[in-house]
């Protein structure tokens, strides 16, 4: 996370740098124009952000322990299975750069509101969704779904409107959702509780307000690497 | 009109005249808000504190019965977590024991050993209560087996039996591993973590005191050791308690023991957060602040972005606190827990308002009064401010209604909190930014003045602005202004100024000033060491009326010298036979004549041991239970009084437990040795304190003169070549090193110098008196000196006939021309002065007024002054000087044809072009005319030399090009042949090796309508910039116009081109243009200065400006915004070059300052000279190898700066 937080500084610095219409490209710059690099920076900051939110919602996640007794905390961060983070950081980087390549390929870029505050918001809400979901005593399931599924449409309508993220987060929450089932079926893990169909009834609403998040986080990388790209026709 | 749009214009309306309230009564209502702010938040006070201490009650023991699950109606003070019954009940038997009297035959280790082996008998006494049929096993809290990560706390702690806990858990409850223990404190320390702890250790369990006051030490000073068995019971039964305390008490009787014995206090733990729970809310904090920044972050053009961010996070952080208040007012009490959904509130509600708002503001016209600027601002942004509310508002309802209590109550917090951050964006924030808008109009103002007083006054006194003068698009983001240029000081580096910093605030004084306060307001208000009681026992033992001192009913003892015990204990309640060693001991001591006094240990109850528990951790109770897994989260015990345990133990008694090994530890210390100790311990403490006091005494007044800024004027370097008062200073004193940067002074012009031309090898220069002179840019000599018109060397009538026109004032060379027709011929200009404003020649384009005019040129003046109205202000050079039309130069060529107006040097080729409209090339190493071309006869005023072209502009308009034709290349043309003279017939020898013609190859005749002000050739091209609001762009080879760029509302008063084919022009309307000289569209317009513009550079990323305001600006050169800008000395502000692409000078009064572009910041300042103060440079030449040439006066300054560019790289 520190180290993606860096590379988001450095990179905010070398597109303000260029946005500057100077010819002294160090070989920093160059090297952040540079199409692939900047594809695998952005990845790695996805992947970064990614297995830092799975840790962090994973803890939100452990049930409240009735020991005072402070647990040990590598222990609980890590009380999921090791894949689980890696998984989630390689998805969220796919869909990172997914997006942009979309909207791209789509014709239509994203228009709104692309700054970095209401990114921010986006997390926030999306990591208040997660604590909904795991602190908050619903009655029973169905309005636990109902109300997850209702946060995680205000997500999208808040921070994205576009069509194509919508289609999207829909279609990777349930690819998700069924990648899961498979590894419930084949015994890998186990959920504490099915409700709906053997599976949790709110984690596709979890994985659609994720995929839309990583998407804006994603989108607004990318606005950096377009920035820079431009200045560059500009220039030539 | 549809509803919609009436009702957008009328919620228009109204925020208009809102925004007119806010900004016209700025104070009250900020005092209206903060009080409104205050009554909301007034009902958290009764919300409790968050935190996670846990909270007490307290009942009467004598009545108490079980609180019943079910809240009762009459809960008065009863806390709402009153209810069931408690995890526990606690009863705590404190035990206090000494042996006494002491004896000399004592040593340390009897202070606690046998003290703690009664222990064991204690606890036999405990277990084996029986009352009726009840005993403590089937009362107790039974436990089962310790946590797993707890395997080495086994052997301590009791597993599967009752919860027992007490010193002799260390060796098991068994007296024979006690007696055998050869080393009782190592068994007790080797439990002990290391470091600094918080949590309940070990021995603070088993002890149940604090580990300072168990006593157990081999230099405990009191010689009382002190423990408590701690039972925990399951369930209350009040005869087994009331009975197990009797029994004790008989046991071991307290004799002046008032500790209460009715009340029962029951504790309630918060729930603590663990770590695991800690992760995601530091998470989402960051998140928050996160967004915070960047959303602040983009406020942008105010005057104190810290000010306005800090009022848009205090304007949410309190419709937060508001919506909590209210809500609580209105009977709803929160359950959720605050700090984690703080986040997601402010999350929800958001700083998005606020910045849109602060947008809509700073985006109104800045001209406006700052009244209607918010108003308008408000009203532009109403609608959607309005819309957006609603929106937040819908989804929140809708929110509301999912009938989650926990989700409800979060809705609920939002909504209120989302209307009250409404009202204090409208009345709080709207306020601030009113505030902060007319505070930056002031500070516009301020800066301005400076610059409007040397203007002529403005032609109608209007509003602040002239109305045709448009506004500039955006305010200056800052302004570095420079109040003298005594206070320039060269860029400190950063420790320095890290410890100016400390210095200039006393820092580090202050901090330790506030620190000693604080200290000393703890010590005496907590007295934590015991400083009081210690004291008072110290006089107490010390003094030999120790015994009077004490509490009266033990001074009793006295009257029975010798000591009779029986007598003594009759008094007492308890008729246990026990003897009452404290009084035997104070028998004893006072039966002994004239020897001093043994300290006997004095067992004490106080008011302190009521409830002892409350001294330790108040993590004790939780990690206790917590070993068994137990949580006492949300949960309470009930801590039972304490039952107060008195042993004495007879010497003999502790010399029989003695350990073998026991007389080995530590010396045995007499009596004597112990006065003596105690003595020198308060003597040593003393003088260890006085010796640190003269250290920190002593380490702070070294402290103090190496920070201390004034002994850095008088420590520093004394400096041989200069006198202080030279150095420049800056407000601490303190005065540079002398730079290595010493200027080279080029002296022979007898008069101030107009033109100055370089090619980085030599270096040209013309004075007023038409005298040349070429000089090596490298060493600064003179190389050649051509006398005014040296073809002619009698022709020297020029300075004879008018003398007083050629040291004129010292304006460029442009205005030298006005001069003669002024003077000579046409004295009467009155009326030009007013016809002639259209057709302005370019005389004022780079003359700085406040220009120090010297005492000749004045007397001249004064003498010459042919009408009143021809004294020549200020006001007149600066605005529209009275300038004859250009033919009236010809009225006397011959008088005036000496004058040289423009200088160009190329190789060892100087162009000069003379006022009679002649150009010359000499030879600037040989001093010799190498051809002269007449063919005009309008003065040039300026000169392009670019590879064998010459490009002549001149009055009246026309443009001349010239081909210089040689026969050998430019470059070997140096130092090279005899000095061959041109072709020419004035020449005297002509040499056929070098023949240099110059012909004129083309003459555009109206190149402009009006006189051509400045010429600038790169790259191929030619600019033109005119007095008739036109820039035209030539191509070199064929003399062909390309572009005519038309744009500024002005004349064009500045022009750069450079290789890259940058063009950017400015005028005197203070407009700067970019222009792309490759298809000639204007790239950006920027209005950037009051009155002309005198002078621009480019670099890479920024362009420069200079202007008649003495405001040097920094643009950014792709987008136009103004960077920042430099206030200069008046008059100064024309001069200025660029080093590297980040190293600007500017010239000031007699010395030149070295800014750093990108910040900037003051590098250096350079003085010329020792009395060049009045001088200004008004000209600023940068070569090629990190040199400056400035002239002031008639002077030339030669500054090499690679130390500076070296600092840059």
């Amino acid at each position: 996370m520190l180290l993606s937080l860096y590379l988001l500084t450095a990179m905010a610095e070398a597109t303000r740098l260029s946005s500057n219409g100077t010819a002294q490209r160090g070989p920093y710059i160059s090297v952040i124009t540079n199409r692939t690099t900047n594809l695998l920076i952005r990845g790695t900051m996805l992947f970064g952000v990614g297995v830092f939110l799975a840790l962090v919602l994973n803890l939100l996640q452990v049930q409240r322990n009735v020991t005072l007794f402070p647990p040990d905390v590598i222990s609980s961060i890590f009380s999921s299975a090791w894949w689980v983070p890696p998984c989630c950081g390689t998805a969220s980087a796919l869909i990172g750069l997914l997006y942009p390549c979309i909207d791209r390929r789509l014709g239509e870029p994203h228009k709104l509101k692309r700054e970095w505050s209401s990114v921010m918001r986006c997390v926030a809400v999306f990591v208040g969704i997660n604590h909904a979901s795991a602190k908050v005593d619903f009655a029973n399931n169905v309005q636990l779904s109902l109300t997850l599924a209702a946060l995680s449409v205000g997500l999208w309508w808040t921070f994205d409107r576009s069509r194509s993220g919508f289609g999207l987060g829909v279609a990777i929450a349930l690819l998700a959702t069924l990648a899961t089932q498979l590894l419930v079926y084949n015994g890998v893990f186990q959920y504490t509780s099915p409700d709906f169909l053997y599976i949790r009834s709110w984690l596709p609403c979890i994985f659609f307000a994720g995929v839309i998040t990583m998407g804006n986080i994603g989108r607004q990388l990318a606005l950096y690497e377009c920035k820079v790209v431009q200045e560059k026709i500009h220039q030539d | 009109m549809t509803v919609r749009e009436r009702l957008r214009q009328n919620i228009s309306a109204a925020f208009y005249r809102h925004g007119l309230l806010c900004a016209s009564y700025p104070v009250p209502i900020i005092l209206f808000t903060s009080v409104s702010i205050l009554t909301c938040c007034y009902p958290l006070l009764k919300l409790p504190l968050p935190g996670t201490g846990p909270v007490e009650f307290t009942t009467g023991a004598k009545d108490y019965s079980v609180p019943s699950h079910e809240p009762q109606g009459d809960l008065g003070e009863r806390p709402d977590w009153y209810q069931g019954p408690p995890v526990a009940y606690i009863q705590q038997v404190l035990v206090k024991a000494a042996v006494s009297p002491w004896d000399s035959s004592l040593v340390p280790v009897d202070v606690f050993r046998s003290p703690l082996g009664r222990v064991f008998s204690l606890l036999e006494e405990i277990r084996n209560h029986v009352y009726t049929d009840r005993s403590l096993e089937t009362l107790c809290l039974q436990v089962t087996e310790l946590l797993p990560g707890l395997r080495r706390m086994q052997s301590i702690l009791p597993e599967h039996g009752c919860l027992l806990v007490s010193p002799g858990n260390y060796w098991q409850n068994r007296r024979d591993l006690f007696d055998s223990d050869p080393d009782i404190l190592k068994t007790v320390h080797q439990h002990e973590p290391k470091g600094i702890h918080t949590s309940a250790t070990l021995k603070d369990l088993l002890f149940g005191v604090p580990g300072k006051n168990t006593g157990v030490s081999l230099y405990s000073r009191k010689r009382v050791v002190t423990y408590t068995i701690t039972i925990a019971l399951s369930s209350y039964d009040a005869r087994f308690v009331a009975s197990l305390r009797a029994r004790l008490k008989q046991l071991h009787p307290s004799v002046n023991c008032t500790l209460r014995e009715d009340h029962m206090v029951h504790v309630h733990f918060k729930e603590e957060i663990g770590i695991a729970e800690l992760i995601p809310l530091v998470t989402t904090y960051i998140i928050l602040f996160a967004y915070i920044y960047f959303s602040t972050r983009k406020i942008d053009m105010v005057k104190s972005k810290w000010g306005l961010a800090l009022a848009a996070v205090v304007t949410v952080l309190s419709s937060l606190l508001m919506s909590v208040g209210l809500c609580t007012l209105f009977g709803l009490t929160p359950t959720l827990n605050g700090g984690s959904i703080f986040p997601y509130l402010v999350v929800v509600i958001g700083l998005e308002n606020v910045l849109v708002l602060t947008k809509s503001v700073v985006s109104t016209p800045v001209d406006l009064e700052v009244k209607l600027r918010i108003a308008q601002g408000l009203s532009s942004e109403s609608w959607s401010i309005m819309k957006n509310m609603a929106t937040e508002l819908v989804i929140i309802l809708i929110g509301y209604f999912t009938l989650v209590p926990a989700i409800q109550e979060f809705c609920l917090f939002a909504v209120v909190g989302l209307v009250s951050d409404f009202f204090l964006q409208m009345f709080f924030f709207t306020t601030v930014l009113s505030i902060d808008i007319r505070r930056m109009e002031l500070a516009d103002l301020n800066r301005r003045l400076p610059a409007e007083a040397g203007m002529p006054p403005p032609p109608k006194p209007g509003p602040l602005r002239p109305r045709e003068a448009p506004p500039p698009p955006r305010p200056s983001p800052h302004t570095i202004t420079l109040q003298a240029p005594a206070f320039r000081n060269l860029r400190l580096p950063k420790r320095l100024r890290v410890v100016y910093f400390l210095a200039r605030t006393r820092l580090a004084q202050r901090i330790i000033m506030v620190g000693t306060v604080i200290w000393i307001g703890i010590l005496v208000y907590t007295d934590p060491a015991g400083l009081r009681t210690y004291l008072a026992a110290q006089v107490s033992e010390q003094s030999p009326l120790g015994e009077a001192g004490l509490p009266p009913h033990l001074g009793v003892a006295p009257v029975f010298p010798g000591g009779d015990p029986t007598s003594t204990l009759s008094v007492l309640p308890a008729p246990e036979p026990t003897p009452l060693p404290e009084n035997q001991s104070q028998g004893h001591g006072a039966s002994r004549p004239g020897g001093a006094p043994l300290t006997s240990p004095q067992i004490s109850w106080g008011s302190e041991d009521e409830e002892v528990w409350r001294r330790l951790s108040f993590r004790y109770w939780p990690s206790l239970f917590s070993y068994y897994n137990i949580t006492l989260a949300k949960r309470y015990i009930s801590i039972l009084p304490v039952i107060p345990v008195t042993l004495h133990l007879n010497p003999q008694e502790a010399i029989e437990m003695r350990h073998p090994q026991d007389t080995q530890h530590a010396p045995r210390s007499s009596a004597k040795t112990t006065d003596l100790q105690t003595d020198l311990t308060l003597y040593k403490v003393a003088a260890l304190g006085l010796f640190a006091g003269v250290v920190l005494v002593l380490l702070l007044f070294c402290l103090y003169r190496v920070l201390c800024p004034r002994n850095y004027g008088q420590n520093g370097v004394q400096h041989g070549r200069r006198r202080r008062g030279d150095l420049p200073c800056d407000e601490y004193g303190y005065s540079p090193p002398v730079s290595e940067i010493s200027p080279l002074l080029l002296r022979g012009h007898s008069m101030d110098i107009e033109c100055l031309a370089s090619d980085g090898m030599l270096l040209a220069s013309c004075c007023l008196a038409g005298q040349i002179r070429v000089w090596d840019a490298q060493t600064g000599d003179c190389l050649t000196v051509i006398p005014n018109n040296g073809y002619i060397r009698t022709h020297t009538c020029t300075l004879k006939c008018c003398p007083l026109s050629l040291p004129g004032p010292p304006l460029r060379r442009r205005v030298t021309p006005s001069r003669p027709t002024l003077f000579g011929d046409q004295p009467d200009l009155t009326p030009l002065i007013d016809t002639n404003f259209g057709e302005l020649p370019p005389s004022h384009t780079t003359v700085g007024f406040g220009f120090d005019f010297g005492g000749l040129v004045e007397k001249a003046y004064k003498e010459h002054e042919a009408s009143p109205t021809m004294h020549f202000t200020r006001r007149r050079s600066l605005g529209d000087p009275p300038v004859a039309p250009p033919e009236r130069i010809n009225v006397s060529p011959g008088e005036w044809d000496s004058s040289v107006w423009s200088l160009e040097l190329r190789g060892n080729l100087i162009a000069a072009g003379r006022s009679s409209g002649k150009l010359e090339l000499w030879d600037a190493v040989e001093g010799t005319l190498r051809c002269c071309n007449e063919d005009g006869s309008s003065g040039i005023t300026a000169l392009a030399f670019l590879n064998n072209r010459i490009v002549a502009a001149r009055l009246n308009g026309s443009l001349d090009f010239f081909t210089v034709d040689i026969n050998k290349p430019l470059g070997l043309l140096q130092y090279r042949g005899p000095p061959g003279r041109a072709s020419l017939p004035s020449s005297p020898c002509y040499s056929s090796e070098d023949v240099i013609s110059c012909q004129l190859t083309r003459s555009v005749q109206c190149a402009h309508q009006k006189p051509i002000t400045v010429l600038r050739a790169a790259a191929g091209r030619v600019v033109t910039g005119s007095q008739d609001h036109t820039v035209r762009v030539y191509r070199l080879e064929d003399s062909c116009c390309l572009f005519t760029l038309q744009g500024h509302s002005g004349g064009i008063t500045a022009i750069y081109i450079d290789q890259t084919m940058v063009l950017a022009s400015g005028g005197q309307d203070g407009a700067i243009c970019l222009w792309d000289v490759l298809t000639g569209s204007r790239v950006s317009h920027v209005y950037g200065h009051r009155g002309d513009v005198t002078s621009l550079v480019c670099t890479n990323s920024c362009v420069i400006s200079s202007g008649l305001d003495d405001l040097i600006c920094i643009w950014d050169r792709s987008t136009g915004i103004k960077l920042y800008s430099i206030q200069q000395e008046v008059g100064c502000g024309s001069s200025l070059g660029v080093i590297s692409d980040s190293l600007l000078v500017t010239g000031g009064h007699g010395c030149v300052s070295f800014w750093d572009l990108n910040y900037g910041d003051l590098l250096q300042t350079v003085y010329l000279g020792q009395n060049s103060e009045g001088q200004h440079v008004r000209q600023l030449l940068v070569l090629d190898n990190a040199a400056i040439v400035c002239d002031f006066g008639s002077e030339l300054s030669l500054v090499y700066v690679p130390s500076v560019l070296e600092k840059l790289d």
